[in-house]
């Protein structure tokens, strides 16, 4: 077992989570990564009015995946004992802010295209 | 060695935490597996919860050919840490309920009945549906007995009235002991709790289920008419003095009040009263409600087996005579014991099964294979002590009261944090399942 802790990750997910929402959730944050990658590379450039809607939407991400990672421990945010917490918990926030970011900058380039705005590449 | 599993620990933590943060790492496969050892050996499992479960599943891969037959009458297989949990009100009874068949790989045969007589000389197991089974090799993982009638005028059958709870029995027990809890609680009262003179499971969940009593009586606004009472066995709360001192003063904090060397011997339940054996001679205390947590001692099988031990602490409850670091056992090098019923220092609890089974499989195949193995089990247990819904240490020792902590200088064991609280609530079940299934 000492040598399997990749494999043990992916079993302990699998157990979380079930397999079929596990490997669902992967490819889904698969295919928003690839989508982001694709938006990029199609328009050679990064739109700013995208990108400021894609901020707006960080706090929500961040709120909204502190929140969830909450109720399904049934705990509260008076719990929070130490520094670890702490930085466990901004991780979560900033993973969900992150996240959400991508999503909302892929989807406005997938459903709106590219845009006057938009600064070149190169 | 040491370090293997001080990284295995590590990824296991880590993933606890990516797991609480429910951010999704794509990663591959890189298991690495040996090829399977032919052989036709009859390797005979007495007992299907975690430790033969979890044995047999790796078994079933390393071996190939291997006649493996497990014995045990249980259709429910119980998910045992999961108890506190339920008899805090934050699970149903069927989170610690799968089914035994579930776990069980295709290949091993399932005897759906118990050992009746282990006789080691002539290698032989005579089970309660008849058969007679023939071994090379047997591994007594039958767990152990609770024995409530080793407090008079105490019986399963009085769990869930009159104040009785008993965590420990099962999961109906657990819910039932839920709602004693609820309701005093509710009200304020007089609570006892305790722990026996034996061997014991976690022995971390006595403390955790006084904590937890406190906790809601705080949240509720009662904890001003209730008083909380812990009788310790012993002259100390936890065998590790460094937790013990710990708990002494979180103890003291929460205002609960400490007894010592006290061992319950009696209960009435129609007078409400308990009786406790002490230095100084018998005492009573009064409850409204209790933890009831009996005495343990290994099946009358395997004491009656002659594998027990004969001699020394473990003598008296019959744990198997096993080395501590092999789980071999001292006078047949064919018998192996892991899980509860092995007579070891500390290591009744699922995280040392975890730790314990991949040493027996180690040993029991390079046996078959002629050759030997250093594998060594250093009396590894993990004990996430719940001081408070929404908190607990990650306790982590071995055989010699160190401190193990996996991520020394971040999750700190001593202190009460939301990520141990965490690790328990979201990933312990599911690593607990993986194990089962032996890719943990």
């Amino acid at each position: 077992m000492e040598d399997a802790s990749i494999g043990m990750f992916i079993a302990v997910f699998e157990e979380i989570f079930g397999q079929g929402l596990f490997w669902g959730m992967v490819a889904v944050a698969v295919i928003v990564t690839l989508a982001y990658l694709y938006v990029l590379f199609r328009d050679r450039a990064v739109s700013w009015r995208k990108f400021l809607w894609a901020q707006l939407a960080m706090p929500f991400g961040a709120v909204g995946a502190v929140w969830i990672v909450l109720a399904v421990t049934k705990s509260h945010l008076r719990d929070m004992g130490g520094p670890v917490d702490a930085i466990v918990l901004l991780g979560v926030a900033v993973l969900g802010a992150i996240g959400l970011a991508i999503l909302v900058y892929t989807v406005q380039s997938l459903v709106r295209g590219r845009q006057d705005d938009d600064v070149s590449l190169g | 060695m040491t370090d293997d599993i001080t990284t295995s620990r590590r990824a296991f933590l880590a993933m606890a935490v990516a797991a609480g943060g429910a951010s999704q790492i794509p990663v591959h496969a890189a298991q690495a597996q040996a090829a399977p050892v032919a052989t036709s050996a009859r390797i005979v499992i007495l007992g299907a919860g975690a430790a033969g479960t979890a044995l047999a599943n790796r078994l079933r891969a390393r071996l190939d050919g291997a006649d493996i037959t497990i014995v045990d009458p249980r259709v429910r297989h119980l998910y045992q840490p999961g108890f506190t949990l339920i008899a805090a009100g934050l699970r149903p009874a069927n989170y610690s309920v799968s089914a035994t068949a579930d776990w069980l790989p295709r290949g091993v045969t399932w005897i759906e009945g118990g050992a009746t007589t282990i006789d080691p000389e002539a290698q032989r197991v005579e089970t309660t549906t008849g058969e007679t089974l023939d071994y090379d090799y047997l591994i007594l993982a039958t767990g152990m007995e609770l024995h409530y009638e080793g407090i008079a005028g105490m019986s399963r059958d009085l769990i869930g009235r009159d104040g009785i709870g008993s965590v420990y029995a099962g999961p109906e027990e657990a819910a039932a002991t839920w709602a004693l809890m609820d309701r005093f609680t509710d009200e304020g009262g007089e609570a006892l709790f305790t722990r026996p003179a034996t061997e014991m499971k976690c022995a971390g969940a006595p403390l955790k289920y006084t904590f937890l009593t406190d906790d809601y009586a705080r949240r509720k606004g009662t904890r001003g008419r209730t008083h909380i009472r812990y009788a310790a066995h012993s002259g100390s709360l936890f065998g590790v003095p460094i937790v013990n001192e710990k708990v002494r003063m979180l103890y003291d904090r929460q205002e609960i009040d400490t007894v010592y060397n006290h061992v319950m011997t009696a209960i009435d339940p129609g007078r409400k009263i308990a009786t406790f054996t002490t230095p100084e001679g018998d005492v009573e205390f009064p409850y409204d409600f209790t933890n009831i947590i009996p005495p343990m001692r290994a099946p009358q099988v395997v004491r009656d087996s002659g594998l027990a031990w004969q001699d020394g602490a473990f003598a008296a409850d019959g744990w198997a005579e096993v080395d501590r670091h092999t789980l071999r056992h001292a006078r047949y090098p064919t018998v192996f014991a892991v899980g509860d019923v092995a007579g070891v220092p500390k290591g009744k609890t699922a995280a040392s099964v975890k730790w314990q089974v991949p040493v027996v499989e180690e040993h029991l195949v390079a046996q078959i294979a002629g050759e030997t193995s250093d594998a060594s089990y250093n009396g590894y247990t993990s004990c996430p002590l719940i001081t408070r819904v929404g908190r607990a240490m990650l306790i982590e020792f071995d055989y010699d009261n160190n401190l193990v902590p996996s991520f020394p200088g971040l999750i700190a064991p001593l202190e009460e944090l939301w990520v141990s609280w965490l690790i328990k609530e979201v990933a312990l079940k599911a690593t607990y399942n993986a194990m089962l299934r032996g890719r943990a």
